[in-house]
């Protein structure tokens, strides 16, 4: 191993016949990232993009009005701008959906040939195919982020989910030989504000490739893209009932959870509403799966590709605002190469754009919300409170809507809020540690179990720590890789039940 | 050797010793070409639009290396060339090109051809493209290239070499075409496309940055593949590390396969996001190209009159 001069990666001997002198004062000022050449504004049209003034709710086939003539409104949070309004759906109304989903599971949906389900949902994957463009601008719209992940991840990978569990709906004897798996009945389905219309293809597309039919609750500051998709599924002409959409906030949420006539529940979001569901489902046999959070650790070793690494680190905490479940929010860094790294990761942090998520140039784009805004404060200044050092990027933010600036922390030890919290924003917080064993360890020392990172050149390391760390999923020399075919799911209060691949059917079948 | 193991960078400072002569520690950072790879692609999702657009497309033109290098060049084409470099368009804001590059026996031409101009001759020379000459032989080439008017000298590394792990070989080669050069700049050729793997280009890189270059350059133009962003972004890393390390600007030249506008935008932004304002000059960055020029200008016009004009409204010298 080397010595700390490693550091320096690419340390340099300067020039040959100097080797050790010419390390002058000047050279931290000479890679400066100013306007010699300024990115015009790229803004992604929003012409084609229809959002109704008022949206109902998508029971049975049909947009019904809430029974309680309620509405809440659908704020941008990149201008606080109101979008529209979408109905608050009452016990009254989910019941409905829920009695509408039982008919559709009994007189259709559980008749249909397997391989016509199939079609179904391999209709619902072309569909968003083709509408990818405005569905992209409306969630980026509606929730904040960047054209460019909405663009080229959410979308993408919400087809390709659909796409995934279609081939499987006529082959779930392959999938579990012998096991003789069935149908459940109706799914109740709860999905968070970070990635709304990709949580609602991995819920749906599993479940009604098994043979199940949904209702399904988006997040109430993201409601817009599984409202379009209920729409892209009425075209589709999918049997009335099969989904179901309800609108609303926690209320709303919790009687979905908490109906009788729902057989399987399914909630990803807040380890703590997680805990509750989990509470309030003990001793009705209803299923249950939970994708929770996490704090992720990613982990650097001397003998990693830095400046890759640096990538992984940047999209593992920066991607859509770090508003993540598997974010590399804990980043612990061996001790001999800390400051080489940090530089480089500063250095990096200072190109990120940050401002209009409709900017197709844009990085980091605004904060879901002002209550996640307001909680992103708390455990910063909780962190500056405890004595961690706070870098945050200079860059200049719009005056409406939520925003916060990139942020790293150093100095941060494991007993830090900012540590073993789950900040759940564009707040990365950095530990050292001095040998492999207790970069296991301090990964491992944390509540959650979601995901972890591990760099390193020597492949033998990589699994040697994967195998050692307690995360559901971990990445080597990359980060944040998700794909319809592989299990996607926690350890410990991260949850239970794995999303996504064969195992993901699992979910949603009943199996000898 | 022992400084060569260990990929992960090297002490500041470190020497080994070898025929008498003291030699900078040459071990550099490992490289991992998924995530490489994935940021350069990443940053050509840039969208360069409007005035961006035109001014990275004229700062292009400003960093053109004009180049042609076949058997069959003759006065002729060389002067026509660079009646191209030094007047691409019509238009009056459309600026010359950096530099023409030439065999050496067409340097005096060339340097007829732009006397007065800002446009740069440089020259191939060390035995273009192999390399494979000996050492006297290839000093020579240089030494007459220079003495024929050539203000700036592509080398070829000896890849040979590179690929044994003869490090100091190449240093020494490298070192000794510096001090043939005299006042004309050097850029080094590492001909990426035969080094086999981005921790090779990167060692290729420091090495050539260590001994003396002025720029490195990915390619010949002779051998696929020739740039490539990830590549570049390779070598855009160890010169910015350098810069850190010593403060000493090296400059970057990809060269070979870069046909078009977007293509070249591509690369500028990989040089605004890696290096920063400093290098957005020709002073530190060229396009080694023959056939990117006309795509550029036509870019151009259509940002100016909305239409794309057809290919025979650009001269093709």
């Amino acid at each position: 191993m080397s010595d700390k001069g490693t550091a320096a990666a690419g340390g340099d001997g300067g020039s040959p016949r100097q080797p050790s002198a010419a390390r002058d004062t000047a050279a931290d000022a000479a890679v400066v990232f100013g306007d010699a050449w300024r990115y015009a504004p790229a803004p992604e049209g929003r012409d084609h993009v229809k959002i109704a003034p008022r949206y109902d709710l998508f029971i049975g086939g049909a947009w019904r009005a809430p029974e309680s003539g309620r509405y809440l409104d659908s704020i941008s949070p990149s201008t606080e701008e109101k979008l529209c309004e979408f109905a608050e759906a009452s016990e009254r109304d989910v019941d409905l959906a829920v009695q509408a989903a039982r008919a559709a599971y009994e007189k259709h949906w559980s008749r249909l040939r397997p391989l016509e389900r199939g079609k179904y949902i391999y209709r619902i994957a072309r569909a968003l195919q083709e509408k990818s463009r405005e569905l992209a601008v409306v969630e980026s719209l509606d929730g904040g982020k960047p054209i460019k992940e909405s663009r080229d991840v959410d979308l993408p990978l919400a087809a390709a989910h659909f796409f995934y569990y279609a081939g499987w709906a006529d082959k779930l004897e392959h999938a579990f030989p012998g096991r003789d798996p069935r149908p459940l009945g109706v799914a109740g389905q709860v999905i968070p504000w970070n990635f709304p219309l990709l949580m609602a293809a991995w819920k749906l597309a599993p479940a009604l490739a098994a043979g199940n039919t949904c209702v399904l609750k988006p997040a109430e500051t993201t409601p817009l893209t599984s409202l379009l998709l209920a729409k892209i599924i009425e075209e589709a002409d999918l049997p009335p009932g099969v989904v179901n959409v309800v609108t609303g906030a926690g209320a709303t949420g919790a009687a979905v959870v908490g109906h009788p006539g729902v057989d399987k529940v399914a909630f990803t979001g807040s380890t703590e509403v997680g805990k509750r569901i989990q509470r309030a489902l003990a001793g009705t046999g209803k299923r249950l799966t939970l994708e929770l959070g996490g704090k992720a650790a990613n982990i650097v070793f001397e003998d990693a590709p830095l400046d890759q690494a640096v990538e992984g680190i940047i999209g593992g905490i920066f991607f859509n605002q770090g508003h993540v479940c598997c974010a590399g929010s804990r980043l612990l860094v061996e001790e001999s190469v800390h400051d080489a790294l940090l530089l480089k990761l500063r250095e990096r942090m200072a190109t990120l754009r940050v401002g209009d998520p409709l900017d197709k140039n844009t990085d980091v784009g605004a904060i879901n919300s002002r209550a996640q805004l307001e909680k992103i404060q708390e455990l910063v200044a909780a962190g500056e409170r405890e004595g961690a050092a706070r870098f945050s990027v200079s860059c200049a933010l719009p005056q409406r809507g939520y925003w916060f600036a990139p942020t790293l922390f150093t100095g941060v030890a494991q007993s830090h809020r900012i540590a073993r919290e789950e900040i759940f924003g564009p707040v990365l917080s950095i530990l050292t540690f001095r040998t492999p064993e207790e970069a296991i360890e301090k990964a491992n020392n944390t509540m959650y179990g979601l995901s972890a990172g591990v760099w390193t050149s020597k492949g033998s390391k990589s699994f040697w720590v994967a195998q050692r760390l307690r995360a559901g999923v971990v990445w080597a020399n990359t980060f944040n890789k998700l794909d319809p075919s592989s299990p996607f799911g926690g350890y410990k209060e991260s949850g239970f039940g794995r999303e996504g691949g064969r195992q993901g059917l699992l979910a949603y079948l009943e199996v000898d | 050797m022992a400084t060569f193991g260990n990929g992960s960078g090297a002490t500041p400072g470190a020497v080994g010793q070898g025929r008498g002569i003291t030699y900078p520690d040459f071990s550099s950072p490992t490289v991992d070409k998924v995530m490489v790879e994935e940021r350069a692609a990443g940053l050509g999702k840039r969208s360069i639009k409007g005035p961006a657009k035109i001014a990275g497309l004229k700062l292009a033109i400003s960093m053109m290396d004009l180049t042609t290098l076949e058997g069959k060049d003759s006065p002729g084409k060389v002067q026509q060339l660079c009646q191209k470099a030094l007047r691409p368009h019509e238009r009056a804001d459309i600026p010359p090109c950096a530099a023409v590059c030439v065999y050496p026996k067409l340097v005096p031409v060339a340097k007829r051809a732009v006397e007065g101009s800002t446009v740069k001759v440089a020259s191939v020379a060390t035995a273009f493209p192999s390399g494979l000459s000996t050492l006297e032989v290839k000093l020579a080439d240089v030494r007459q290239a220079v003495e024929l008017g050539a203000d700036e000298i592509d080398m070829v590394i000896d890849r040979g070499a590179m690929l044994a792990g003869e490090y100091r070989a190449v240093y020494d080669e490298i070192a000794a075409t510096k001090e043939a050069c005299g006042h004309a700049h050097l850029k080094v050729i590492l001909e990426t496309g035969e080094l086999g793997s981005y921790d090779r280009v990167r060692k290729a890189s420091r090495i050539a940055i260590l001994a003396g270059a002025d720029f490195i350059k990915t390619s010949t133009g002779k051998v696929t593949p020739a740039a490539t962003p990830p590549v570049t972004l390779v070598m855009l890393e160890a010169i910015r590390d350098h810069a850190h390390a010593t403060g000493r600007r090296i400059g970057m030249k990809p060269a070979g396969g870069i046909r078009t506008a977007k293509q070249a935008l591509h690369y500028l932004v990989m040089v605004k996001e890696t290096l920063g304002d400093a290098w957005l000059t020709s002073d530190l960055f060229r396009f080694g190209a023959s056939t990117l020029l006309n795509d550029v200008l036509m870019q151009l016009e259509k940002e100016r009159t909305g239409a794309y004009q057809g290919g025979d409204y650009f001269s093709k010298d």
